[in-house]
């Protein structure tokens, strides 16, 4: 039950592009949709019109700043949900076997008539992939839409995670990161796919393609440049006088 | 990490009782009939008191009973399954000794290693989480272990054993304070590594993914009383192993005042002990802390 499966036959996971996604949060939002009217027990929200309002999610999107030695920071949107990790410790630490990942395609679930809602595995994820849900007392975590990806009754078409079928960037991609030769597997050769805190040992399935390099344009703006420059560096004419005669009143300069 | 009060009252107390239980396993105190059974009033009281008092933060405590069964992983499970073998034993023990006037050695001695056992198995359910660096370490095990010991040889009463293992549970929580101050920055884990953007410049939490907290902040962040935790921390040195250390070794005449003077060792201990606990989940820092720009 908790024992990891040695090796699973698919590894499902998300590849997610954050030099794509725009942080529009609409992954969030139809998560938060699908599942909360299908698999498992809905996601609750606590006093959401009140002052206080919060609630279960099972992806989150941050936003960083990074900022180079070199040149302009940027910003990056950052969708965090489960990494469907090969090692999972949120698996091994349960005690009632109610935590599982699949040896068919290595989803890692909840069994939530078997969750005692002790929280341990919430405590042993690095990553914030789980949380337990006040109005159930059972842990929620994603399940890469078990329900939506196997689905006949759906169109072919929405037999991808919520998440992915919304995301109106194309920032996230599904499928077999255990088949070199997949979409995703690909990809991610091909951009650097990254793990989150590898340190930790998690070995997620979930990969994360780095943000592209920033051009260098700047270079070439020199051209303008001489038209661009400010007129003055120091005030002149009557604004000279004007900030001079300012500057001897009391009260001294900011 | 929040500090839940459950929790909290959990490790103290049961820790405690089964430090006594272990010291009544070796039949140390060998105590029989009534004296017997106020010795293990105290030490089942302590050690179930704390055990239902952990369930007590449960989404579903009547299914309690499943975490009795995933022992091959979990140490959560393994715990479970030591307290349960150690109360069964012990109560045996108990009754031979209340009202048969009999020690059964062998099944004390079981039951020793299994009291210990269970307060071991609790302090691997810390310790295995590298997502705490404070608590991923062996000292944590050592401050369970030989906090549970001195409490235990406080209660029984041991006093040739109780001074040196409240020194040695002192010494420990001085370590495990030196060293654990020094953990997560030595984990490797920061906002960089946790973004995987490090290697490309200065990463900073930016925007929060909502307006309002969430599971994960109420859980894991507690920023709240680390302000004072130089302070909590003295209280906790002093009333959990100063104080009592001094009050059974101060001379005294007659024996009802070496009692009052053991009970107020054990007052202070258990006081001690619940300060330094409070401080052991309040300061530690989980690294999920780290997404949202806090640790």
């Amino acid at each position: 039950m908790t024992e990891l499966p040695n090796s699973t036959d698919r590894k499902m996971g998300l590849v997610i592009d954050l030099d794509t996604c725009v942080g529009c949060h609409a992954c969030v939002i139809s998560c938060k949709g699908w599942n909360t009217e299908n698999y498992g027990a809905p996601l609750s929200d606590q006093n959401p019109y009140g002052s206080d309002p919060s609630g279960t999610f099972l992806n989150r999107v941050h936003s960083y700043e990074v900022q180079p030695e070199q040149g302009h920071a940027q910003l990056i949107h950052f969708p965090k949900s489960c990494l469907h990790c090969e090692d999972a410790p949120c698996v091994t630490v349960c005690p009632t076997g109610a935590s599982y990942k699949r040896s068919e395609d290595g989803i890692v679930l909840v069994n939530e008539d078997h969750c005692i809602g002790c929280g341990l595995c919430a405590w042993s994820c690095p990553y914030g992939a789980r949380e337990l849900d006040l109005a159930e007392g059972v842990m929620k975590k994603c399940t890469l839409c078990v329900d939506r990806i196997y689905n006949e009754n759906l169109p072919e078409v929405d037999r991808i995670p919520s998440c992915v079928r919304t995301c109106p960037a194309g920032a996230r991609h599904f499928g077999d990161l255990g088949d070199p030769d997949s979409d995703v597997s690909k990809l991610v050769a091909e951009r650097g796919g990254m793990d989150l805190m590898p340190e930790m040992g998690t070995k997620p399935v979930n990969k994360y393609l780095p943000p592209r390099p920033k051009d260098t344009i700047e270079e070439e703006i020199d051209i303008l440049a001489p038209l661009l420059a400010p007129v003055a560096e120091e005030p002149q004419g009557f604004m000279g006088w004007l900030d001079k005669a300012l500057d001897k009143l009391p009260g001294g300069a900011n | 990490m929040h500090p839940a009060p459950s929790v909290i009252i959990f490790t103290t107390l049961s820790g405690l009782g089964f430090g006594l239980l272990f010291f009544l396993g070796l039949g140390q105190p060998a105590v029989t009939g009534t004296v017997a059974f106020v010795f293990y009033a105290i030490a089942f009281g302590l050690a179930c008191g704390g055990l239902l008092a952990s369930t007590f933060h449960l989404g579903h405590p009547e299914r309690a009973w499943r975490a009795l069964t995933q022992w091959k992983t979990s140490w959560l499970s393994r715990e479970g399954v030591c307290a349960v073998g150690a109360l069964i034993v012990m109560g045996l023990y108990a009754l031979g000794a209340v009202f048969m006037d009999s020690q059964w050695t062998l099944l004390g001695w079981i039951g020793a290693a299994l009291s210990l056992a269970t307060v071991f198995t609790t302090s691997m359910i810390y310790t295995q989480l590298k997502t705490i660096p404070r608590w991923n370490m062996e000292l944590t095990p050592a401050v369970f272990l030989s906090f549970s010991l001195a409490g235990g040889a406080l209660l029984a009463g041991a006093e040739a054993v109780a001074p040196w293992l409240l020194a040695i549970a002192g010494a420990v929580q001085l370590a495990y304070w030196a060293k654990g101050d020094k953990a997560l920055e030595a984990s490797g884990t920061n906002l960089g590594t946790a973004t995987g953007l490090g290697d490309r410049g200065a990463v900073r939490a930016f925007e929060p993914p909502h307006t309002g907290s969430n599971y994960l902040l109420r859980e894991f962040v507690h920023v709240v009383g680390r302000k004072h935790a130089q302070k909590l921390r003295m209280i906790a040195f002093v009333l959990g192993f100063a104080l009592p250390l001094l009050l059974i070794l101060t001379p005294v005449q007659g024996v009802a005042i070496k009692h009052v003077f053991a009970a107020l060792a054990v007052i202070s201990h258990l006081a001690g002990v619940a300060t330094s606990r409070w401080l052991f989940f309040a300061q530690a820092e989980h690294v999920v802390g780290l997404y949202y720009g806090k640790r």
